[in-house]
């Protein structure tokens, strides 16, 4: 065809590849960034790379444009005007260091005054090493906020939990079941396992509120009303009692089933377990029926029985108990429809599809194996049923506790750790007892020292409470107090409030870092706007007299810093992603990675950016902090990177577990490497150790698996879990509420510790739902994170943006009915809380009492370099509005905390609502704000974009 | 006027599997991230940052509601099922885009099959895009220019870039695996295997296009309330609802005899 034009079809993509770590979400999948004449080409997703294995979603594509973002930020900033008002001055690095210094280095005489809170930070085990050396007790990333029931119920149950901790056996499974999820928790992994899945012919059930994204390719789609999950997981545990679908064999091994509980009404020891002299829990040997230790070899522990222990009380195995307590006909799948919204025939149906996968399609690997009592296994013997489950379960105020219903439903069925279920991802399963516990101030007369141990912890009872003699808290945002007694992530949402309200204590300085907490990162953003902004009439002052921030990019927080310092992207910085913080690996291999700068920081005609991490370094050695200067005082670390290759932990144990040791040859442990981030460039930016394959399965009890642990450095000795289906550490708390242990919680939480600490999982009404008039509120309002977005990032890209440039009001068609709404009709959104006048589109597929919408598309405009006419700015909103960081006033004075009571988890989905048409229309959502004047430098954005028009032929 | 080869060598095409697409947008992306410096002019944004974005995208997902015939009953709410719709250019055997085409711009390959745009023949006069049934084209208004899917014709044959890489920029990244490509004019390639195993159809087959692109539908469903009929009853007859049932069951499970009341010392 001679017609036809003759094409090049070899163009090559561009000069080089450079492959690092994606950051578009909280993902981290490996990427090749193509490079042509110095510009970012391509980016695709890493073939070799252990998350992604190639492919990339629509952020990761779109890193171009947040790249080459307008709404970066060019130089360190010091505000001039008032804050919000968006007036400040370009400062340069060291005037900017300077200034940090000298508010912080008074604080080292009263560290409490500094709140180091890193939102969603990727480098917390660094973070949180400055805090500590700093000697702050007020230090924590964002999993307050976000998902910390899940990890937190996982942890205290099986050593582990979903997405970073462990992930369904996507290759095996054959039942999926799926409950909420913020969809980068996590992305890629999920929409390939479900590929996975479809390919493979297994069922996959969401429960779900909403039937978008992941749901709509449900086979089966159980509509839940929000908070309510936990009836129906407790409903699907009683099917499984009833119908004697319970792997015994495996709850005698590996959890505490069998285990002895006292049964000593009013004493201390009510509900515990039974030891011997040594601590031991016991268990009766269904041998000679005699209380044995449970590690005894050779006994096979029995899971019925009745025993009277030497001090005259009785004890009997934990597994009766919760056979008498989910049995109860209140748990029944006819006793839960109702509430949850599902029909018994439906929750029926999905425990026996549950019960028949997990035991008649029973999977075995022909494969070897010893567990830690020595006993040999000729085989792996897998139960292929698996879940996931994240925010949507979480963030409720009953959320601990449905979480552990969760995991103790995986863990009767026996598909934990199994092939076809769920598989933990090392370094986890980790016991309790292998974190550490919470720590403050060692000595509050002893100022200017860093503390003793992490901030973060496991607390195993109202002992490692932080609190003073007189019950104050010592953290700002209240966590470990009573108020929040497991809050292992701590509270960011109250910082602000507690900070502005003096409550417990005031602070001097605010440092934040990639949290933007003046927009929808906090609940009652109007309210928390204020406090930021709110003076002390006395002094003149503000209330929260410094805040520094540090962000990449014009966020509507910016505005409201005293201090900016001024972040790169994610292609300019170097990162590890470390075992030591929030790991990557994969069921059967051990991973981590690095960023690396793959364009280099440069704003022309400014001053320019850095590193955040590099930066604290910095701001770590002008202030002497221990660990970052030598004994002249010099810096240790010359930046992030060379801390990344040089700082230890532990002997041999550093940042980084790959291509350790002089000749970069030892992995897990080993001495220092000064190749080592060249070697993990040219590893494609991570590192991947495969686990032998007598160890990938039964990780908790496995002993090729808890010595390859050790090896590896995950811990110093085996460290095995028994999962805990009743929870000691949770009794020893509700003990103390009914003033039978030491320390007791205050009188005004005695009943709620009392009520919600049940050593089972129980199911108890959100806060909110119980503090307010259901008749004036009737409906459910929930938020759910965009597969396109990611956070408030994402709105500022110029292609993301086209794929969601408003967030309508998604509304049931029976909701639309009865209030005469239809498609692009405004309504007013109320809660107990606030009012909001938003767009409606009507939608079907949802639970008829939820309404939703997309999360963080609304902006304030002006912010991330939007016009201010933006229909971001105009017709997005946020539901933030509605929700308070606190509860209803109950009267008594007192602030509430709209969290869970057990971690202090932030209760966004308990949100209770009501919407009446707007008759006036509409055409800007309320309530709306003045448009902020974007900090420094404001050149004009472009009017029109032809990104790579120059490479066109 | 142009004409379409009288048979193509290949058909090369796209196979969407709906019943996997889970609308994430990643394939919207990559395929605007690939083409945007690859063949032809790049793909424009006007006003990106502004009061009304808008860019030229070669591959949309469009997600609508339906509520299927017979399909299951969720009793609390409508039933009522989210479909992710992926488009782009079919690449039609008679594509009218091509015939209509005033200037011989739009053309057909013969090797492949795959409908490109001559950019240098083109004037923007737009009446392919009038042309098309399914809305696949679209005018970069920067560029006065129409563009397309290309199928990545500037990846697939591309020996500057790995083998297994020479598939389109949408099929590589899709997550979930959602998308395949391949020679749909040999009925034994991967991809025709799958259009036959699946039942893949023709988008709207009535406009007589005869595109090569094909759609899997969603698998058939049924009720979990199904699953109770398949013997999950309780196998002990006594006392199934309470403990005391349960403890003799374990008992008898394991061998020790039914007297599930012992008490024992330590």
């Amino acid at each position: 065809m001679s017609a036809e034009p003759i094409l090049n079809l070899d163009e090559p993509v561009g000069d080089e590849v450079r492959q690092t770590t994606c950051y578009m979400c909280a993902c981290r999948c490996g990427i090749n960034v193509h490079m042509r004449d110095g510009k970012v080409r391509y980016i695709e997703g890493n073939r070799d790379h252990p998350i992604n294995k190639g492919i990339l979603c629509a952020k990761g594509s779109a890193g171009i444009m947040q790249h080459y973002s307008p709404a970066r930020l060019k130089a360190p900033m010091l505000r001039t005007g008032p804050r919000g008002s968006g007036e400040y001055k370009e400062i340069t690095w060291e005037e900017a260091m300077e200034k940090a210094v000298s508010w912080l280095k008074p604080l080292r005489e009263k560290p409490k005054k500094l709140a180091f809170f890193t939102g969603r930070d990727q480098s917390q085990s660094f973070t949180s090493l400055w805090a500590k050396q700093f000697g702050t007790p007020n230090y924590a990333a964002h999993g307050g906020f976000c998902s910390v029931n899940m990890a937190a119920a996982g942890i205290y149950t099986i050593g582990g939990a979903f997405w970073e901790f462990g992930s369904p056996d996507w290759d095996r499974t054959k039942l999926f079941v799926m409950f909420g999820v913020a969809e980068d928790h996590d992305s890629n992994p999920i929409k390939a396992g479900l590929g996975k899945i479809k390919k493979n012919g297994a069922r996959f059930v969401s429960v779900n509120p909403i039937r978008t994204g992941y749901s709509a390719i449900a086979d089966d789609w159980l509509g839940i009303r929000p908070g309510t999950d936990g009836l129906l997981i407790m409903s699907l545990i009683h099917e499984l009692f009833k119908n004697r679908k319970i792997d015994l064999d495996y709850l005698i091994r590996y959890s505490n089933a069998p285990w002895l509980v006292i049964n000593a009404p009013d004493t201390e020891n009510h509900g515990l377990f039974a030891r011997d002299k040594d601590g031991n829990e016991l268990v009766i040997d269904s041998k000679t029926g005699k209380t044995v230790s449970r590690h005894k070899k050779g006994v096979t522990a029995a899971l019925t029985g009745k025993i009277k222990l030497k001090d005259g009380a009785s004890a009997r195995p934990a597994l009766e108990l919760m056979a008498e307590e989910y049995l109860k006909e209140e748990h029944s799948p006819d006793a839960v429809a109702e509430t949850t919204g599902i029909d018994a025939k439906t929750i029926k149906g999905l425990a026996a599809e549950i019960a028949r996968v997990a035991f008649e399609e029973e999977i075995v690997i022909e494969q070897p194996w010893t567990d830690m009592k020595g006993e040999k296994h000729d085989r792996f013997i897998g139960r292929p049923v698996s879940f996931h489950a994240m925010r949507g379960i979480s963030a409720h105020s009953n959320g601990f506790q449905t979480c552990r219903a969760l995991h103790v439903l995986q863990v009767l069925i026996g598909s934990v750790d199994v092939p076809g279920g769920f598989r933990n991802k090392p370094p986890y399963p980790k016991p309790v007892s292998a974190h550490p516990r919470p720590h403050t101030l060692m000595h509050p007369f002893l100022p200017g020292q860093p503390l003793a141990g992490p901030h973060l912890g496991y607390p195993t009872g109202p002992e490692d409470l932080l609190q003073d003699v007189d019950g104050v808290a010592c953290r700002i945002d209240k966590a470990f107090t009573w108020e929040a007694p497991m809050a292992v992530h701590g509270q960011m949402h109250m910082v602000i409030a507690n900070a502005h309200a003096g409550d417990p204590y005031k602070i001097d300085t605010l440092f934040l870092y990639m949290a933007n907490m003046a927009w929808n990162s906090s609940m009652n953003t109007r309210g928390t706007i204020e406090m930021l902004e709110d003076k002390d009439p006395e002094t003149g002052e503000y209330k929260i007299p410094h805040i520094i921030y540090s962000d990449a990019y014009s966020s509507e927080m910016v505005a409201y810093a005293d201090l900016i310092l001024p972040d790169t992207t994610y292609l300019e910085r170097y990162d590890c992603i470390s075992l030591l913080d929030r790991p990557i690996s994969e069921p059967d291999a051990v991973c981590d990675s690095i960023r690396w700068p793959v364009v280099e920081p440069e704003r022309e005609g400014h001053e320019g950016v850095r590193g955040f991490q590099s930066v604290l370094l910095d701001l770590g050695v002008r202030l002497k902090l221990e660990e970052f200067v030598d004994l002249d005082g010099k810096a240790i670390y010359k930046d992030y990177a060379d801390y990344m290759i040089n700082h230890l932990r532990r002997p041999g144990v550093g940042p980084l577990a790959g291509f350790r040791g002089k000749d970069g040859k030892s992995e897990g442990r080993g001495d220092p490497n000064p190749d080592q981030i060249e070697a993990y460039k040219k590893n494609g930016s991570f590192w991947k150790k495969k686990i032998p394959m007598e160890a990938q399965f039964f990780k908790h009890a496995n002993k090729a698996y808890q010595d390859f642990a050790v090896e590896m450095g995950f811990f110093d000795e085996p460290s095995p879990v028994v999962f805990q289906l009743y929870s000691e550490e949770m009794q020893k708390f509700r003990l103390a509420g009914m003033g039978l242990r030491e320390p007791q919680p205050p009188e005004h939480l005695r009943q709620q510790v009392t009520d919600c600490f049940t050593p089972l999982p129980s199911w108890y009404e959100p806060f909110e739902e119980a503090g307010v008039d259901n008749s004036e509120y009737p409906l459910h309002a929930l938020t759910q994170r965009p597969m396109a977005m990611y956070h408030s990032w994402g709105s500022q890209n110029a292609w993301l943006r086209q794929i969601h440039t408003k967030n309508p009001l998604y509304v049931p068609g029976a909701v639309c009915d009865e209030h005469d709404l239809k498609d692009g009709d405004w309504a007013w959104v109320s809660s107990w809380h606030g009012k909001i006048k938003v767009e409606i589109a009507r939608m079907d597929a949802v639970n008829n009492k939820t309404l939703w919408t997309w999360n963080a598309i609304g902006k304030r405009g002006g912010a991330w370099a939007l016009d201010a006419k933006a229909p971001e700015a105009t017709k997005g909103f946020l539901l933030n509005h509605l929700i308070s960081e606190l509860l209803p006033p109950k009267g008594d004075g007192r602030r509430w905390s709209n969290s869970d009571p057990i971690t202090g988890q932030a209760s966004w989905f308990d949100l209770r609502i009501k919407i009446e048409k707007a008759e006036e229309g509409g055409t800007v959502s309320e309530p709306h704000f003045k448009p902020q004047k974007r900090p420094g430098d404001n050149e004009k954005t472009p009017i029109v974009l032809r990104f790579g028009q120059e490479w066109t032929k | 006027m142009t004409t379409l080869p009288q048979s193509t060598d290949k058909k090369l095409g796209l196979v969407i599997d709906l019943d996997t697409c889970v609308g994430c947008h990643a394939c919207v992306i990559a395929c605007k991230e690939w083409n945007t410096g690859g063949y032809g002019s790049a793909l424009s944004d006007q006003q990106p940052y502004g009061a009304e974005p808008e860019g030229s995208f070669l591959n949309r997902i469009h997600t609508f509601e339906i509520v299927p015939e017979g399909g299951e009953v969720i009793d609390q709410s409508a039933d009522s099922r989210v479909v992710h719709f992926p488009k782009s250019c079919l690449h039609c055997e008679d594509a009218p885009c091509v015939t209509v085409c005033p200037t011989g711009a739009s053309y057909k390959r013969a090797e492949d099959g795959i409908v490109l745009v001559d950019e240098d023949k083109c004037m923007g006069c737009g009446l392919c895009a009038w042309s098309c049934a399914y809305g696949a084209r679209e005018m970069d208004i920067s560029a006065g220019i129409m563009k397309k899917c290309t199928l990545c014709v500037d990846r697939i044959y591309n020996e500057t870039i790995p083998e297994v890489d020479r598939i389109p920029s949408c099929v590589r990244t899709c997550p979930a695996g959602a998308r395949h490509f391949g020679d749909l004019g040999d009925p034994q390639s991967d991809v025709s295997i799958l259009v036959a195993e699946r039942g893949g159809f023709d988008l709207m087959p009535e406009q007589g296009n005869k595109p090569t692109n094909k759609y899997l539908p969603p698998r058939e469903r049924k009720p979990l309330s199904d699953a109770v009929n398949t013997g999950f009853e309780a196998a002990n007859s006594d006392n199934v609802g309470d403990a005391t049932g349960f403890f003799g069951w374990i008992d008898k499970t394991l061998s020790k005899g039914s007297n599930n009341s012992k008490v024992g010392e330590e």
